[in-house]
């Protein structure tokens, strides 16, 4: 059993610091199990479960840190962890950057849990692979997919008493439907909290529909156009913003986020007025861990306001050395939107192009975030208000923060997740002016 | 797709309790030189087997692995940190009523295996009756009780952490007086213990080592804001600690004054030259973008060979199994079967898991099957993919390739890229014959930025240095550069590939792929090659 009740985890890490003879430790007990099914050309392809738990222990002597991390819980391994981590730590260098550790802070409870996802089994997840499966079969079209879930617990204890436990659930599915001749293809993705919210059945139908209507892809001429981005095209060009959004790049001159003559763009005009962005550990549907890696309290913070740049992302050690106070790493990334959907946002645009997805981003001139990557499974042109056929796909060379000065409209947020970020996003649909697409791919 | 995440987790792990759980759990420096005994894996591996066969296996496969790892991870004149990670445990795969099951644990006994064993054998039958058609294997002999081993004159994992940090520190310690402003350098060093065993006969136990030595210099212009970095020219290589001898047998001088490694890399050197050439990207004017002929160097070439022909020519990408994730393929089993022109009749690209040095060398794969190189184009031609043994069929043969592989235990192995290289051109041309017969181009160095569509047609392409070509001589360092591609013309504009005596290796440790997803190690050979007509774009933004 990889989630261990409170009071079993807080028995253990209460031992486990116990041992120590360190100036400080912190132990720390994370567990989850996580089952997936997956598919491709309509059969499923694989199935599984994976438990696992770990508990890992820093212990310091001085700036010497030292680490170790052990999967057995009797209480000679309890102990022998512990002196391990201590006879790594007096062989360590010290570390000039090194931090004591966090003094006992209070953390909300945000709710992470829910019990619908934590109890999803095999028969589950084989309904899912059918639910998504059945109805391509029968309309002549090709499922690949994938359904992940994951139940997981974080307990910690330090040397100076502060300690934090608490669950968590999440879900993610994911399923790409290509037509039999290949011409075609969609996709749909659900990333859940609590599993009662999706139902592949519905979901597929997206896809489904998005595969047939993107067969027979005209070729437009790359250049710059208005653009709607669904909330996971948008995803990934902002969760790779995001993670550069570090104060201590920006103030050693190495960051988009970088001022010229020195120091950091805090308070300036970074986006245009229409962006708001903001992260809340507590906020319904996207709720995470109370605190940080660092266990700093974390709290419902600006990091853009109306355009304005207002909070960025601290260490520990780099807010004392700047003098700031410790506030907590971002959690989640929440945008405000407005009430419209994609479908509204079509309607209202005279001429544009669709994207449903975005692919293989990738930096490519860190000085403005110059990103590049391709739009895939459904990629449509707008005319008067309404699709009007399909289009080949681009690659785009584009910086979100250009792209978030272009701002035309948002619509509603939603929760995302990007392909490669496993943070919990809340986007809304965008309308952006002179988005730029550089070349055309003959992908499907 | 080649994954970006690696630096990412190297920035990390500062004062937090951040760890590469990724990677398994830590362990002190001293147990990274124990091993398995052999006669332990084998008793567990029959117990397995012998479990799987008495619950209606047909087939069986037991892999016990220990995969080991350590990292030192600096940043100027600090050490952020020093890791050791062990993971252990025994995967166990089994075809049952003709589907494939499986399953792992990390318990080394005999009745841990054994239940491990009957619960693949459940997941096949369950899996079995939704199952189109039965899994089909490629004929494979056991090869008994066999042994090897990565050839390598020193053991990373028993070079002491003092002297690790000290290079690393040293190495910080010459780019900053070189004038870089801040440098990041890394150790990642690898050691797979792996044992397999089939219910062909086989008992397989090899020893694989890795190393890679990465770092990442920048430079900052406060006055102008413009900040630059260049990256290593160094490849992750299949080698020991000897690689980072720097032994001038390992050391070419380009044309242009560039110093690039062959198999010996020097740090110092590279991280030296990497500060000046940081500050002077600064300075370098900006690339007008059009249509120029490339000479890429082998430290930038490789990416593009993994990218638009090691994926596209992977046959479960083929056939349609990762279209959910890393994608299809442009490379139709049609076109394999019309000898599609994939290349000019300068191309010619091989599969080799046996190439010394590098990361997919090994004797056996992780199906067991002994490993060999073989055609994927030959004078421009399609004519070959990279199968494994359920998969061999398909494409009408009758013998796996021998690329199956899982990147942990508690993973199920399966097709992954084998080293995929571009064979040096057969006549006598030196990079600077090669660089004197263009009038007007572009000469590209090291790997940078890159990103290709899901069915491999669309590729772009950065890199870490660029030197404008005129009238056959190198005039200027420029930058801003990119070029964009749709991977048949690219290769098809391939108007040369210089000899043998230019041949070098580069590659990543990340290649990811699957969901759940895993990683593969591979490499990618070639000499300098020349690339004619190719688009250029000017990367350069102004954030106003």
């Amino acid at each position: 059993m990889s989630i261990l009740p409170e009071a079993q985890a807080k028995a253990i890490l209460t031992k486990v610091v116990g041992y120590s003879k360190a100036d400080e430790c912190t132990a720390q007990l994370t567990g989850s199990t996580r089952g997936n099914v997956r598919f491709a050309r309509n059969d499923v392809s694989t199935a599984g479960i994976t438990d696992d738990i770990q508990l890992a222990v820093q212990v310091a002597f001085g700036k010497r840190v030292g680490t170790a991390t052990i999967n057995q819980f009797d209480d000679a391994a309890l102990e022998r962890v512990v002196r391990r981590a201590e006879e790594l730590a007096k062989l360590a260098p010290e570390n000039p950057e090194f931090m004591p550790a966090v003094s006992p802070q209070t953390y909300l409870k945000t709710d992470t849990f829910s019990a619908s996802t934590a109890g999803i089994d095999a028969a589950y997840r084989a309904k899912v692979a059918t639910d998504s499966i059945a109805p391509c079969r029968a309309s002549k079209l090709v499922a690949a997919g994938y359904l992940e879930d994951e139940t997981g617990f974080t307990a910690f204890l330090n040397s100076k008493g502060n300690y934090g436990y608490q669950t968590l659930t999440s879900s993610d599915y994911t399923c790409t439907v290509r037509t039999e001749d290949g011409r075609g293809s969609g996709w749909v993705g659900h990333n859940v909290q609590d599993v009662a919210q999706f139902n592949a059945g519905e979901d597929i139908r997206v896809a489904m529909r998005k595969a047939s209507a993107s067969a027979d892809a005209k070729a437009l001429e790359p250049g710059k156009y208005t653009v709607i981005l669904e909330p996971a095209a948008a995803a990934g060009l902002i969760a790779f913003m995001m993670y550069f959004f570090d104060a201590r790049s920006a103030d050693e001159g190495r960051s988009f986020l970088s001022k010229k003559g020195g120091g950091n763009k805090l308070g300036e005009q970074v986006y245009g007025p229409q962006v708001t962005m903001f992260t809340d550990p507590a906020y319904p549907g996207g709720a995470v861990y109370p605190w940080d890696d660092e266990g700093l309290p974390r709290k419902k913070l600006p990091i853009i306001q109306g355009g304005k740049l207002m909070n960025m992302n601290y260490s520990r050690y780099w807010s004392q050395k700047q003098g700031k106070p410790e506030l907590a790493g971002f959690g989640n990334i929440i945008m405000e939107g407005g009430t419209k959907s994609t479908a509204d946002l079509i309607r209202t645009t005279e001429r544009g192009i669709l994207v449903s997805r975005t692919w293989y981003i990738r930096m490519v001139d860190p000085q403005t975030v110059l990103l590049t990557g391709l739009t895939r499974d459904g990629t449509f042109y707008i005319e008067n208000g309404q699709i009007k056929y399909p289009v080949k796909n681009f690659r785009f060379n584009e910086s979100p923060v250009i792209m978030l000065n272009n701002v035309e409209e948002f619509g509603k947020p939603v929760r995302v997740k990007s392909d490669e970020s496993g943070t919990v996003m809340v986007i809304p649909p965008m309308k952006l002016r002179d988005f730029t697409f550089t070349s055309l791919s003959d992908a499907v | 797709m080649h994954r970006r995440d690696f630096l990412a987790f190297g920035a990390a792990g500062v004062g937090g309790l951040v760890l590469p759980s990724m990677f398994g759990k830590v362990i002190a420096a001293e147990e990274l030189s124990n091993a398995i005994d052999v006669a332990l894996k084998k008793t567990l591996a029959d117990a397995a087997m012998n479990s799987a066969k008495s619950a209606g296996a047909t087939y069986c496969d037991v892999r016990i692995g220990r995969y080991l790892r350590q990292f030192v991870i600096t940043r100027e004149r600090n050490v952020e940190n020093i890791v050791n990670t062990e993971s252990t445990g025994v995967g166990i795969r089994v075809i049952a009523g003709g589907a494939w099951g499986f399953a792992a644990t990390n318990e080394l006994t005999k009745e841990a295996v054994a239940k491990a064993a009957m619960q693949a054998v459940a997941i096949a039958k369950a899996n079995a009756p939704g199952q189109s058609a039965p899994v089909q294997l490629a004929p494979a002999k056991g090869v008994g009780e066999v042994s090897w081993k990565t050839p390598l004159i020193k053991n990373s994992m028993a070079v002491p952490i003092k002297d690790k940090v000290d290079l690393l520190m040293g190495v910080n310690a010459a780019a900053l007086d070189a004038g870089a402003s801040f440098i990041r350098s890394i150790l990642f060093l690898v050691n797979e213990q792996k044992y397999f065993a089939s219910t062909d006969g086989s008992y397989i136990d090899q020893d694989v080592h890795r190393i890679w030595a990465p770092i990442e210099v920048t430079a900052v212009d406060k006055v102008s804001g413009k900040f630059r970095t260049r990256e290593g020219l160094s490849s992750p290589m299949g080698m020991g600690f000897e690689y980072l001898d720097g032994a001038a047998s390992g050391k070419t001088v380009l044309p242009n004054g560039v110093t690039v490694y062959g198999k010996s890399y020097d740090m110092k050197e590279d991280a030296i030259a990497a500060a000046k050439q940081a500050q002077a990207k600064i300075k370098a004017p900006s690339v007008k973008p059009g249509k120029y002929d490339l000479v890429l160097d082998p430290s930038h070439t490789w990416l593009t060979i993994h990218e638009s022909v090691g994926h596209p020519l992977e046959l479960d990408r083929v056939l349609g199994y990762e279209a959910n994730y890393a994608g299809t393929s442009f490379a139709t089993m049609d076109k394999l079967q019309s000898h599609f022109q994939y290349g000019s009749d300068k191309v010619n690209i091989v599969a080799d898991k046996l190439q010394p040095g590098s990361l997919g060398a090994v004797a056996y794969d992780d199906e067991g099957i002994k490993t060999k190189k073989w055609d994927l184009i030959r004078d421009g031609k399609l004519v070959g993919y990279q199968a494994i043994r359920d998969q061999a069929h398909i494409e009408g043969k009758t013998e796996s390739d021998g690329c199956a592989y899982a990147d942990s235990w508690s993973n199920v192995q399966f097709q992954r890229m084998a080293n995929v290289s571009l064979e040096a051109g057969k006549q006598k041309m030196s990079v600077a014959d090669m660089i004197a017969g263009v009038e007007d181009g572009i000469y590209i160095i090291g790997d940078g930025s890159f990103s290709i569509d899901q069915q491999r047609y669309n590729a772009q392409f950065g890199g870490q240095l660029f030197y404008e070509i005129k009238n056959g001589k190198i005039t200027q360092q420029i930058e801003d550069v990119a070029y964009q591609i749709r991977t048949p013309e690219f290769w098809n504009a391939c108007a040369g590939v210089c000899d043998a005596s230019d041949y070098r290796l580069g590659g990543s440790f990340f290649d990811g792929k699957g969901q759940p997803a895993q990683v593969s190690a591979v490499s990618h050979g070639s000499s300098t090659a020349r690339f004619n007509g190719i688009n250029v774009i000017n990367t350069a933004r102004s954030l106003g």
